[in-house]
């Protein structure tokens, strides 16, 4: 099992906050591309995503246990 | 008020205990930027602004950034302080205190924390103006100011 966090407005294109999926040994672009298929509003434009608070790359692989974070482009200041 | 020197906090933002901690008898320079919520953009009015952070990843990546300027301006101090939640027109959304023994690299290592900000720390603004809202990022879309004005 995974967590996976949405922040900002990828949390309102999906419609919650977060939620465990029942999957391990994904790749991020493979999760990526399962949450724009359950989800048709998302779009993955310009998101990155987070394993355990660290930014992952597209091939990177998420295991079990594994806290994954949907960052949009970032806007603090 | 001050908890750690890198902090997400959603109350006021107090700017002496930031000087306060990063002065020390080594040091002859201060310098500590603040932004701002600005009411005027582009002709655009905006009421309040809405922050949001994944707190635990935007602390260490502040904790980070201090490193990095550390290590390129050796012998400064930094803290750096970000505020969540409603912040209103000129409320101090972010506070950056950097102490150095001479004041050039207090002002190089203060501008460098603000742009590293902007480009890693899972922070996000959403403008709430008097005709909509809208998440600030990558799709930064102002409305058009006649529509405002109508």
């Amino acid at each position: 099992m995974i967590k996976v966090i949405y922040f900002a407005v990828a949390r309102e294109m999906v419609g919650k906050g977060e939620e465990t999926l029942k999957v391990e040994n994904l790749t991020v672009k493979q999760l990526l591309e399962w949450i724009g298929s359950s989800y048709p509003a998302f779009d993955q434009t310009g998101m990155q995503v987070a394993i355990n608070e660290e930014y992952a790359m597209l091939d990177d692989t998420v295991k079990a246990g594994d806290v994954c974070a949907i960052i949009p482009p970032v806007s603090g200041g | 008020m001050m908890k750690k020197p890198f902090e997400i906090v959603t109350e006021p933002i107090e700017i002496q205990p930031y000087i306060d901690y990063v002065l020390h008898p080594y040091q002859g320079a201060v310098t500590v930027f603040t932004g701002h919520v600005r009411e005027w953009t582009h002709g655009v009015r905006t009421l309040y602004l809405s922050y949001e952070a994944y707190v635990p990843m935007a602390e260490k990546k502040l904790a980070e950034i201090g490193a990095e300027m550390e290590e390129k301006w050796p012998g400064i101090k930094v803290a750096i302080v970000h505020r969540i939640g409603e912040l209103h027109i000129s409320d101090i959304a972010v506070l950056i205190a950097v102490s150095s023994p001479h004041r050039k690299a207090a002002y190089e290592a203060n501008e460098y924390a603000i742009d590293r900000i902007k480009e890693v720390v899972p922070i996000w603004k959403k403008e709430i103006w008097e005709t909509g809202e809208q998440w600030i990022g990558a799709q930064k879309k102002y409305p058009e100011q006649g529509e405002v004005n109508k």
